[in-house]
This record gives structure tokens, sequence and C-alpha cells, in this order.
């Protein structure tokens, strides 16, 4: 699921509604998804950071400046400073490769686990599909951040560790997710026919059941990746993430804690930032949600 | 109909003794040891037969099954253990800090209703498609935005720049506003959003033209016709958002540095105090549990399109 096929979805209704050329510019104007754009562009600058951060600022995070202590924003330096005089822009570019390693490894415990669950109850049905469901309910009756709690005292603090416990919430969601996508696959006729005419279960689960359930499971990813920054920053805050000197987010909010008096911006910077992402993620969510609606 | 009611309860049981089953099993597997935690500490000078004697006391040695089953006794009898860290009875310390987390989770459900019902009705009356749309787009913003920080940006608002709310010796009203509007604000979004999706797909039904055609205003639609119909399906998220409540209780609670149940998590986590995280664990599972057989119980009597139908068949 790429920018080009959201965007090429959007064109072709367009064009059926309206012929006029100069027209259609006005219209594309002013049709043209400027919000998932943008949901687009901060998720690319988020992933740039991570992957360059050297590009995006010449500060060093970890690393203050003498003197330099609690500096308001300014022309060098963009969000200010913190209160050992190390850049905030530095800190949050480079903290984003923390947060968003986390979260990819969150929904990666919950997607793998979740849907491979999913995948074998609904496959399986019977007394199997009974015990992992249940199994499931079990885990949604435990409040998702109590869950989390429980994983992060059981294995400890720090990044995986947290990243492990948020992935673990997400199981669930996922396992009944498949679960019901392929129930609902199965019953298709063209999978029957696939059966009829000597397709094994694996290949007819390969070919037909995995393609078909691909797109909902994306876009419940896609929210499940939201989620998962959210958690983690949350973890971050209360102090069970990542340990102090790693500019993570939620630890960076909770670092700027002492300040809130003098220095406002050590807070409401890597919040915001969070906000963003998570945003967009939701943003894009929803519109693979959407064309997978309208194409079935 | 009975037997649905039996086995429905007979279910919710089974969920509820798998999730202390669960809960058991993550944190007495735990490699770290609270009474270690608490008891090697050198201020205490305890020598290592007084160490073995307190673990004899808390009975950590015995085998795993004989706390299982020991462990599930004492849960069915209202008695969870003993803090480690704070040596008092959980269950007092639960009774002490349940108060104020009832009158914060309280206020912030209500809040949190009005808040919903306010932008699901604003959505609905908006007059343009830009501001509807605007509108609508809240209840995402909302579930963005980290509780936490929220917390924090309110403070930072209204305590500091606007100097609204003190926070040095605050009233009984400047104590309570901030927390209950940072844990609105989660609450309300899934409210609204499911307001939102129900309000227009009922607009959509034949009795609306209707009562339109007989000369109903359209605010009186609103509230007698659609409203009514828009707000039950509501009570189908009650245990989502319950959890939401405690975890925003959690977080609220930390921020603030009030005490309550989600303070009590926080600090049985950081100290590693196993019996109280369990005992919340439990607790909330069961909560979560009875709520939604409440609401799967009560629903059919609420809806008289359901009781009808259940009637034919019992």
């Amino acid at each position: 699921m790429t920018t080009a096929d959201t965007f090429s979805d959007l064109d072709t209704g367009k064009r059926s509604k309206r012929a006029g050329t100069s027209r259609s510019l006005a219209s594309i104007l002013l049709n043209f998804p400027y919000g998932l754009a943008l949901a687009w562009l901060v998720i690319a600058t988020v992933l740039l950071w991570t992957l360059v951060p050297g590009l995006f600022t010449a500060y060093d995070p970890l690393q203050g400046v003498p003197g330099g202590q609690l500096k308001a924003p300014s022309a060098a330096h963009l969000l200010g400073t913190d209160s050992l005089g190390r850049d905030l822009f530095s800190r949050i570019v480079h903290g984003a490769v923390h947060s968003l390693s986390g979260a990819i490894a969150a929904v990666g415990v919950g997607l793998v686990v979740g849907t491979g669950l999913g995948l074998f109850a609904g496959s399986v049905r019977g007394r199997v599909d009974e015990i992992i469901m249940r199994f499931v309910d079990v885990l949604l009756s435990i409040p998702t951040l109590l869950l989390s709690l429980s994983i992060i005292i059981l294995l400890g603090f720090g990044t995986i560790n947290a990243a492990i416990a948020v992935g673990a919430t997400a199981i669930a969601g996922f396992a009944r997710l498949m679960r019901s996508e392929v129930v609902r696959v199965r019953n298709a006729e063209f999978v029957e026919a696939a059966f009829g005419s000597g397709g094994t279960f694996g290949k007819v689960l390969w070919r037909h059941i995995l393609p078909n359930s691909l797109t909902s499971v994306v876009a419940y990813t896609a929210v499940q990746f939201g989620w998962a920054i959210l958690q983690i920053s949350t973890l971050g805050f209360l102090g069970y993430g990542a340990p102090p000197p790693t500019p993570e987010w939620g630890l960076l909010i909770a670092e700027g804690r002492n300040y809130l008096a003098t220095a406002w911006w050590l807070t409401a910077a890597p919040g915001l930032v969070v906000v963003a992402v998570v945003l967009s993620a939701n943003r894009i969510s929803q519109s693979i949600g959407k064309t997978n609606g309208r194409s079935a | 109909m009975s037997r649905y009611v039996v086995g429905r309860i007979g279910q919710a049981l089974l969920v509820l003794w798998a999730a202390f089953t669960l809960s058991f099993i993550l944190l007495q597997a735990m490699p770290g040891d609270a009474v270690l935690i608490k008891f090697l500490n050198p201020e205490f000078g305890l020598s290592a037969d007084q160490i073995r004697e307190i673990r004899a006391a808390y009975a950590i040695d015995s085998g795993l099954l004989v706390q299982y089953a020991n462990t599930f006794a004492n849960f069915l009898q209202g008695d969870f253990g003993y803090s480690m860290q704070a040596g008092v009875p959980v269950s007092a310390q639960l009774a002490t800090n349940l108060p104020p987390t009832l009158k914060l989770a309280g206020l912030g459900f209500l809040a949190a209703t009005i808040l919903a019902v306010f932008i699901a009705f604003l959505s609905t009356m908006a007059p343009f498609a830009w501001l509807k749309n605007l509108i609508q787009s809240l209840p995402s913003l909302f579930i963005s935005v980290p509780v936490f920080w929220l917390a924090i940006m309110l403070i930072q608002i209204f305590s500091f720049r606007l100097k609204l709310v003190s926070v040095i010796n605050p009233g009984p009203w400047e104590s309570v506003v901030l927390p209950v509007a940072t844990l609105a604000v989660p609450i309300a979004a899934p409210l609204a959003q499911i307001l939102i999706r129900n309000i227009d797909e009922i607009r959509t039904r034949p009795f609306v033209p209707v009562a339109r055609a007989k000369g109903a205003s359209e605010i009186g639609i609103l509230w007698r016709h659609v409203a009514r119909n828009a707000i039950l399906p509501v009570l189908t998220i009650a245990g989502v958002l319950f959890g939401e409540l405690l975890a925003g209780a959690v977080v609220t609670e930390t921020v603030f540095g009030l005490n309550g149940i989600g303070g009590l998590t926080e600090k049985a986590v950081s100290n590693q105090d196993l019996s109280v995280l369990q005992a919340v664990v439990v607790i909330s599972a069961a909560a979560f549990v009875t709520i939604n057989l409440a609401v799967d119980l009560a629903y059919p009597l609420l809806d008289p399109r359901l009781r009808t139908r259940n009637g034919a068949t019992a």
C-alpha cells in the first residue's frame, strides 16, 4: 500500500464525475486530500529522522553546551535547550529511532503472535478454536495498561521490555480480526471452489485466504502503530522504558516536567511530535480501510 | 432465556478464573523477589536467618501449586495478601485508595459524557460541511493525545500561564478540575465517535422523514427520535471505557500526585510490589467481566425490540 495507490484511486473517481480540463484542475486542487498527504509527509519525515538524524540537526543529542542551559527557542536552537544545555530539537530527532523502533517491535509482536493465533483458530475451528478465543477473551478482560505493567514488572524496565509489554496488549485485537477474516473468506464461494478443484489446505490458505484478509490487517496495523507510540511514550514517561540519557519522547516530556514554569517548550514540543505521528498513523489507517471498503 | 443467563454467567466466571490464573503465572514467575528487595536493604540489618523466617512467614518457598491454591482461596475471601513495601494488608490499601479514584473516575466519566454528547450534537447541527468535518475530526485528535502530556499542558496553561487554577494549596474545587478534564478527553473520544456514527446512521431511517413530515422540528427529531436510538449502542463499549478510565486514572493520579488506585498501581510497579499489582489486575478484570455481563443481560431489558424477539423464542 503506497501513496500512489491511495491517490490514483481518488483520481479515477474524479475523472468519471467531471470531464472539462479547466474545471478538473480546480477540482483536483479542491478535492486533493491535503490531510492524508500531510499525514504521509509526517510519517516520512519521522522515518528520515530515524535513518539519517544528522541530516536534520548538527547538535549532539547527549552532549550539552555549558552555559547554554534552558535557552528559549531561537534561530540557533529551534526548540530551545534543556537543563543540561542539550538542543531539544536534536534530542527529538535522535529520539525518533527509540520511539519508532519500540512501536515497530511492539506491533510486530502483536501482529505475528496475534494473526498467528487468529489464523490457526479460524483454520482448525472446533475445540482448539474455542480454547484460543477464550484465551483472547481473558487477555481482553485485563485493561491494557495493567497488562503492560504486569509484563513490565515481570521482565524489568527497558526499551525492549516496554515494546514487548505493549505488543502483548495488541495480540488479542489482531487475533480476533484475523480469525473473523479467515472465517469470512473461508465461507466465500471461490474458496470452496479452490478446495473443490483439489487445493490442499495450506495452498488455499496461502493463495486465497491470506491475500484477501490482508487489507484490513494492514489498516489495523497502522492504527496499532499509532497506539503503540502512545503506549510506549506513556511507559517511558512513567520511567519504565528507556533509561534516562536516552532521548525517548515520553522520557523527554517527563524530564521537561520539572521546568514547567520556566521552560514550557521542553514539554510542549515532544508532546506535539507524538500527537502529530499518532494522528498521521490513524489518518493513513482510515484511508486504507476506506479503499478496502470501496473495492469490496 | 434463563439457560442463556446461566451460561453467560458461567462463561464470565471462567474468564475471570483464567484472568486470575494468568496474572498469577505472570506475577509469580517473576525473577525479582519483593522480599529480598525490601529486607536485603542494609538499613534493616537483618541476618540471613531472619530473612529465612520472613520468607517462611510469607510462604514464598512452598511449591507453586500450593501457593496458587492458597492465593486463590484467599482471593475468594477478599484477602489479597500483604503489600511488601507498605507492610499493610492490600485490602486495607485498596479500601483507602478506592474512594478518591471512584470520585475522579465518576466525575471524569460525567464530564466525558457531556463533552461527547456536545460534540455529537454539534456535528449533526453544523451548517457547513467543513465545520462538520472539523468537529468530527475532534475525537480522533483526542485519541492521539498522550494523557500524561495533556495533563501537563493543562497545568501549564491553566496554572502557570492563566493562573486560573492554583497548584499550591489548591481549594477542593481546584484540586479536582484539571484531573477530571484530563481524564474526560480520552474517554470522550470513543463515546463521541460511536454517537456520531449512530446518529448519522439513524437519521437515514424512514421514521425520521415521517416525523419531519408530521411537522417535528429538527431539534425535536434529534432529541426525541434519533438520540434515544443512538445512545443505547454506546453501552456495548462500556467495558472498553472502563479500561480507558483505569489507565487514565493511573496516568492522571501519577501526574497530579493524587492518592488512589492509579497512584497505588504506579508505586507497586516501581517497587515490584507483586501482591498489590495482582490485586489491582484481578479486581479490574472482575469489574470488566461484570460490566460486560451486566450489559449483555440488561440490553434486552433496555431495548424493547430485543425483548419482544426474546419473548417469542423463550
